[in-house]
């Protein structure tokens, strides 16, 4: 996997993130390698971190947190296979991801099967609802796609939280039974093996969103976000490669939900509702649609700011502001929602652009010679 | 019999609160092309605009001309954040759909959370006057007065909107703007002024579903708009967009559909059942009941 | 040389990265008709919506437009035509849902009385069928209805694209012959591809050839050589000498 992630060629690498030249120039292939030894070497460390974790780097729950994040950063990468690079905007995505959870739980739970076969099955099943479902979503375009494919995702969240058949715990959840578990997987201690499983998921999945968006298909993808008329045009069938691209993710979004329940041990009905695809949404224009590393930085950040802005908002400093203050600020939505309005009126590139847009300030403000 | 009246009125009551949710939706989004999410939110600011001013407004109260004077004032309440919305944060961006959906995204999200911060997250208990309280016998069943309330609310909602859609000035825009907007631009007509005045309507409606959906439910919660506006949007898309009285037939057959199913069925059953009837409708006629075709 | 009543420097449109226009140049005298021509996709339509600001978003235009001392580009639609540019659009687009009258009184303004008598004496048929929903018109009424709404008011330039598309031969008589009485009062820049309608209207020309102006000037002596049209105008596959 590794290696595969080196073999991205340097071209495709999107001219606004190119800097000028500089010694730094031929390393710029191998950052993405570099990022990647860095991550996995993390667990390692036992750096302290005040304020940014709550305990050294290797401890348990930063480990925790931080396989959260990076499944999230997975989540908002192939998200974006959709809405940043084929343009379709899917108010649905959260369905697949909790049928890799809820999937995984009740046939390693219910069923009592090994954890391989659960994760196969789950994601078969998976994919193939993403392909049923888009089937028939992809009959409408733009915005009324986005209604149909949010109400199929709704149908999900009834189904969940109603308990049908006793299989999915309703309000309550379904822990997940570590009895027949791999060893490796279970346990405090192991959360190591989970934060790797976590990094090898995102890796993938930035590895195929790669090769699809540089691929023949990808092209497609790209004109059918830029002007489907022309595809038209063109003799291709828009809807078959629309309908490829919503399969795929879809498959990707449930794998990333088997990772995601062995790291949490359970699954709770909020995965199901709309809010976590508006997460996702918002994830993905932080970060920079359309972009390689946007999507998953966003994804990351995102997670990372819903998970500690709770402890900031109840921290001494926002405390002992007036309430007015206060109270909004301690609500992690409420920061998140403003910063993404924010966001889209004056990054509208996200996270990834501002390195074109602080480039030329950085000329500038550099002494000339 | 008296359950099929009761189950009838009920699914009308709530037909009638999809329907005052979906009217507005469908006319911001048929003549602004904005999915609107932040739709919810006007409703919320409704119900605690209301719930505050039976408290708090000098003149307003729970009960009898008071109660009236609070739902005013909640109404206008959501009607004024609606237009605020859509001065401040969707007209800047006019004509760019994505980014004005990604921003009533961001608003839904900042706002029920706002809410939330504000006052609390548990539900509170709503004020309502004691005859809402009641049950009226309608053919021998004994129906409560908060549904009868709100199916009459819609009902005036309903004609007075179609009034003001055939007869003004405004509705003839609003009507031809729905149809093809850049040729109303193209007869000279500043079209964006009637965007605000549908935001303000469809705010306003909203609001109303709040305080009555306050009355009928008994309470106010921040979450309330959100699971409100997922059946509002089926029933915008199944009546249509941009049609009013498709809303309208579209909310009747939600709403009854729901309250049969889920009562003669398993709780949640109707609920699904709703979304067959969406993914029927529109593999059947994609434009929706009513209305013009819907377009990216 | 009279002054122009609409000119028209360096205009490029540029529609999702495609170049349509690339640095058109005309003008609009202030009599007559000036048509514009070429084959299709050469980019008239292009050119008539960027003169009225309706370029689609994601497309972008440079250059200058003027009617008189105004500069149009950049300015919205509709103060545009309150400022007297009356566009009458292809395809006709009139509001299908809505009656006639209703079509009519949209196009009405505060402040001034619009010319019923001139419109309805130009096509007592719209009088007549007030009440019956535009979109249960013929392509002709449909027609006399797009071009009647936009003369309930002044102009000082009337923008006419394609006309008499799709249209029965008796209707584009009809048709031809209402533009003939309106170009009396007001000059008309006019896309159109029936070459005996041009014959018949036209008093200047403008070529339009792969997004750029291949010929300008007195129409009749455009259509007098016969060579000359079938070459801008594509009878045959001939390729364009300018």
């Amino acid at each position: 996997m590794t290696n595969s992630v080196v073999d991205a060629p340097p071209a495709q690498v999107p001219d606004e993130l190119t800097p000028g030249r500089s010694r730094w120039h031929g390393l710029r292939p191998f950052l993405p390698l570099v990022a990647l030894v860095v991550a996995a070497v993390l667990p390692y460390s036992t750096l302290n971190l005040p304020g940014i974790f709550e305990g050294p780097l290797n401890s348990p729950g930063t480990l925790q947190l931080l396989a959260i994040c990076l499944v999230f950063g997975g989540l908002a990468a192939g998200y974006d296979l959709l809405f940043g690079r084929t343009g379709m905007l899917s108010f649905g995505h959260a369905l697949y991801f909790a049928a890799g959870v809820y999937g995984t739980d009740i046939l390693v739970t219910k069923a009592g099967l090994p954890l391989w076969q659960a994760a196969v099955l789950t994601v078969l099943g998976g994919t193939t609802l993403a392909a049923l479902l888009g089937a028939v979503a992809l009959r409408t375009v733009g915005i009324a796609f986005a209604m149909v494919t949010l109400a199929f995702a709704q149908v999900g969240a009834i189904l969940v939280a109603r308990d049908f058949g006793g299989l999915t715990g309703g309000e309550e959840g379904l822990p997940l039974d570590v009895s027949g578990l791999p060893s490796a997987l279970v346990g405090v201690t192991n959360t190591v093996n989970l934060y790797w499983l976590a990094l090898a998921y995102l890796a993938l999945v930035v590895l195929v969103v790669h090769r699809v968006s540089g691929s023949p298909t990808g092209r497609v993808l790209a004109g059918l976000r830029d002007d489907e008329r022309r595809i038209g045009v063109l003799g291709l069938d828009p809807y078959r490669f629309k309908l490829v691209a919503f399969t795929l993710a879809g498959g990707l979004a449930s794998a990333g939900g088997v990772v995601y329940v062995l790291i949490v041990g359970g699954a709770s009905p909020h995965i199901t509702s709309s809010e976590l695809t508006l997460s996702l949404l918002v994830m993905v224009v932080l970060g920079g649609p359309g972009t390689r590393w946007g999507p998953v930085l966003g994804g990351v950040l995102y997670m990372y700011l819903d998970h500690r802005l709770t402890a900031f908002g109840t921290s001494d400093a926002v405390n002992s502001l007036p309430a007015f203050l206060s109270h909004p600020l301690s609500q992690p939505l409420f920061v998140l929602g403003t910063v993404f309005i924010l966001a889209v009126y004056f990054f509208p590139g996200g996270l990834a652009s501002l390195r074109s847009r602080l480039t030329p300030l950085g000329t500038a403000l550099r002494p000339r010679p | 019999m008296n359950t099929v009246v009761l189950l009838t009125l009920t699914g009308l009551g709530l037909a009638a609160l999809y329907f005052l949710v979906a009217s507005g939706l469908s006319l911001v989004f048929g003549l602004a092309d904005v999915l609107n999410f932040a739709h919810g939110l006007f409703l919320g600011v409704g119900a605690y605009a209301t719930w505050w001013a039976a408290g708090n407004l000098p003149g307003a109260g729970s009960d009898g001309l008071g109660f009236v004077v609070a739902v005013l004032f909640g109404v206008l309440a959501g009607s004024l954040v609606a237009v605020l919305v859509e001065l401040v944060l969707i007209r800047p961006l006019y004509s760019r759909t994505i980014e004005q959906v990604l921003v009533t995204v961001g608003l839904s999200l900042a706002g029920v959370a706002l809410l939330q911060a504000t006052w609390g997250a548990d539900p509170r208990p709503f004020p309502r006057p004691d005859w809402s309280r009641n049950v009226t016998s309608v053919l021998g069943a004994q129906v409560p007065n908060a549904g009868l309330l709100l199916i009459v609310a819609a009902v005036v909602v309903l004609g007075a909107l179609l009034a003001f859609l055939r007869w003004t000035r405004y509705g003839l825009v609003i009507r031809a703007g729905v149809e093809n907007r850049e040729m109303v631009t193209a007869l000279g007509i500043d079209v964006r002024k009637a965007f605000t005045l549908v935001f303000a309507i469809g705010g306003a409606a909203a609001a109303l579903a709040g305080a009555l959906g306050g009355v009928y439910f008994g309470t106010v919660s921040p979450g309330q708009g959100g699971s409100l506006l997922i059946f509002a949007f089926i029933v915008v898309v199944i009546g249509g967009m941009g049609s009013v009285v498709g809303s309208a037939y579209a909310a009747v057959a939600v709403g009854l559909l729901q309250q049969f199913v889920n009562y003669y069925g398993t709780s949640g059953l109707g609920d699904l059942c709703v979304v067959g009837l969406l993914a029927v409708v529109l593999l059947l006629r994609p434009q929706g009941l009513a209305g013009k075709v819907a377009h990216a | 040389m009279v002054e122009p009543v609409l000119s028209v420097a360096d205009l490029s449109v540029r529609i999702a990265g495609l170049h349509i226009l690339q640095g058109v140049s005309f003008e609009v005298a202030p009599t007559g008709v000036t048509v514009l021509l070429g084959r299709n996709g050469v980019g008239k339509t292009t050119t008539l919506r960027a003169i009225v600001g309706l370029t689609p978003r994601n497309g972008e235009v440079r250059g200058t437009v003027r009617m008189g001392a105004q500069s149009l580009l950049a300015r919205p639609t509709h103060r545009l035509v309150r400022g007297g540019l009356g566009y009458v659009p292809e395809d006709r687009c009139v509001f299908a849902g809505l009656t006639v009258a209703e079509n009519l009184r949209l196009a009405e303004r505060r402040g001034t009385t619009p010319a019923y008598d001139k419109v309805f004496s130009l096509f007592p048929e719209l009088d007549r069928r007030g009440r019956q929903r535009a979109g249960s018109l013929s392509g002709g009424q449909q027609q006399m209805l797009a071009i009647g709404r936009v003369l309930l008011n002044d102009n000082r330039l009337l923008l006419v694209d394609e006309p008499t598309k799709g249209l029965a031969p008796k209707v584009v008589t009809e048709v031809a012959e209402v533009l003939e009485r309106v170009a009396e009062s007001v000059p008309v820049l006019l896309v159109e591809q029936n070459l005996a309608v041009v014959r018949r209207l036209a008093t200047d020309a403008v070529v339009l050839s792969a997004g750029r102006v291949a010929w300008t000037g007195d129409a009749r002596e455009l259509l007098l050589e016969t060579a000359l049209t079938k070459s801008l105008l594509g009878v045959g596959a001939a390729e364009v000498h300018s």
